[in-house]
């Protein structure tokens, strides 16, 4: 089986059990995907890591039809707000481009998939979220 | 110290394609134009603001201070996103203000020619070697189109989606009418990169770049630069009539930046900080969103003004969708919002938008905007936003005679 590897480091690949995870301020909670050096809330250095919730809402999407050269279109990019605190970014993925298919507000879940391979076979793993 | 800084001269070049012009040769343009717009000459400038995003690390300001005169005077070089060229112009705003300099010059320029699509593509996806971790969220391919967009007609046309979702009465159509709007309205402006009107039908069957933005909603890339001029009320006090006459008064000039709030890292927040520059500005200037005559707004895209109704307090919270419905922001409306033809007629060339934008309103505010005037205007406001993120609000006034 190939090796497979997490698109983004927020994302945790346990077999069956795919999920996001923030860094989170000890001090004030504010959750952060990136690398940090102090809470952009609050300015404490303290972190934890804590795990979001695979379901969500759609908050905001919209559907690319022009992209850079080399990115596939359309795509349906959107802002998902994460059950329990937290909202990410990402395409909604099994459902058709159609903004009369698309609903704000929507419930999705996470789901998982091969976002590309490397010369070694091993593949990148990124994530979306579907129609729950 | 000054009390007060004004707009003693100003111009812009036509914004459009001039691929045998350099950032030098634009800058020079307006630079000497709003000079001679004022009557003064270079000899007279105490501080220069140059706000070039792209050429930013080249020293703009003192490039073009060698075609227009190497005086010796301090050059301030500055990049702010798309609030660059009205954060050159608080460059030369303080260093009047504070005491330092009496008259002083900004511009804001910029080359883009035939861009296209602007936004934070990473990586090449064709590039593939072992994956290896990169940058702060550890992705090992550029995220573009695998993890939602970071293109800009995406991140505006999901930031007014999200107003859609928030607020009655917002959709496609209404997004569409802001740039009928503004293509309406450029058919009056000789400098406007575009000056062709369009239905509202037409708006919406033109090629869908990212839903709900066509591209008859999204600014164009072109090349162009503005210049004003600036003076303290005492230095204004001790020059001719016709050039007191034609002062333009700022009442305020602020610049914010983005706070923390909980989304911002996903997709910026471009009403926070825009909320928040309005408000000190309107305090600052002690003028009420309603006493406005005229407003030349950040229309990046069509998602992005109707946003700014709301976050400028041109109509009531949550109400943008009904403000445009009801025509409010047309030229003939209560609040006439890019009568200039905004970003998406007018063009954009990154530097030189926050400069236009207070030439367009000073014009105005002079009664000098020919076919496009906005009869008796006497206050006008102008604002700018670029992704970073930073904003930034001037309120202009006419003296009283």
């Amino acid at each position: 089986m190939a090796n497979r590897i997490a698109m983004v480091d927020y994302l945790i690949l346990d077999q069956g059990d795919e999920h996001l995870v923030a860094t989170m301020c000890s001090s004030c909670g504010a959750l952060y995907f990136d690398r940090r050096n102090a809470c952009g809330h609050c300015g404490k250095t303290e972190f934890t890591t804590t795990r979001l919730s695979t379901d969500g809402r759609v908050r905001a999407f919209t559907i690319v039809k022009r992209a850079a050269p080399g990115v596939p279109t359309p795509y349906v990019s959107a802002v998902v707000d994460l059950e329990g605190g937290g909202a990410v970014k990402a395409n909604l993925v099994n459902i058709d481009p159609d903004p009369d298919k698309i609903e704000l507000g929507m419930p999705v879940r996470l789901t998982t998939f091969v976002a590309g391979r490397d010369d070694d076979g091993t593949e990148a793993i990124a994530f979306g979220f579907e129609r729950a | 110290m000054a009390n007060s800084v004004w707009i003693l001269g100003a111009a812009m070049t036509k914004f459009g394609r001039y691929p045998e012009k350099d950032i030098v040769d634009l800058g020079s343009e307006a630079a000497l134009a709003a000079m001679a717009d004022a009557g003064v000459t270079i000899h007279d400038m105490e501080v220069l603001g140059v706000g070039c995003l792209a050429e930013a690390g080249t020293g703009p300001g003192q490039r073009i201070q060698k075609q227009i005169g190497q005086t010796g005077i301090p050059v301030y070089n500055v990049a702010n996103a798309c609030a660059t060229g009205a954060t050159a112009i608080r460059t030369v705003y303080l260093t009047i203000m504070s005491g330092e300099a009496d008259t002083g010059l900004a511009i804001g320029v910029e080359k883009m020619g035939k861009a296209g699509l602007l936004g934070a593509p990473g990586k090449a996806r064709g590039e593939k070697h072992t994956f290896q971790r990169s940058g702060r969220y550890g992705a090992v391919l550029g995220t573009e189109g695998i993890l939602g967009t970071g293109l800009m007609p995406g991140v505006f046309a999901q930031a007014g989606m999200e107003y859609a979702y928030e607020h009655d009465g917002v959709s496609f159509e209404q997004f569409a009418k802001v740039a009928e709007k503004n293509h309406a309205h450029s058919t009056l402006n000789p400098l406007a990169q575009y000056q062709k009107q369009f239905s509202l039908d037409e708006v919406m069957a033109a090629e869908m770049v990212s839903y709900p933005n066509t591209l008859l909603m999204c600014c164009p890339t072109g090349d162009g630069a503005a210049s004003v001029v600036l003076v303290s009320d005492e230095k204004l006090a001790t020059l001719d009539p016709d050039q007191r006459r034609r002062a333009v008064k700022i009442s305020a000039s602020v610049l914010t930046s983005d706070p923390w709030t909980e989304t911002d890292q996903v997709q910026p927040d471009v009403n926070t900080l825009t909320r928040q520059a309005a408000d000190k500005a309107y305090a600052m200037a002690g003028v009420d969103p309603q006493d406005l005559d005229l407003v030349e707004l950040h229309d990046c895209f069509a998602t992005a003004e109707l946003l700014h109704y709301d976050n400028l307090r041109l109509c009531e919270p949550g109400g943008a969708g009904e403000f445009i419905d009801s025509r409010g922001p047309w030229r003939d409306g209560r609040i006439p919002v890019n009568v200039s033809g905004g970003l998406i007629s007018k063009g954009h060339p990154l530097g030189a938008t926050g400069v236009a934008n207070l030439y367009e309103v000073a014009t105005h505010l002079r009664g000098e905007a020919g076919d496009r005037q906005v009869e008796g205007a006497k206050v006008g406001l102008t604002h700018v936003i670029g992704l970073g993120s930073a904003c930034a609000v001037h309120v202009l006034e006419k003296a009283a005679s």
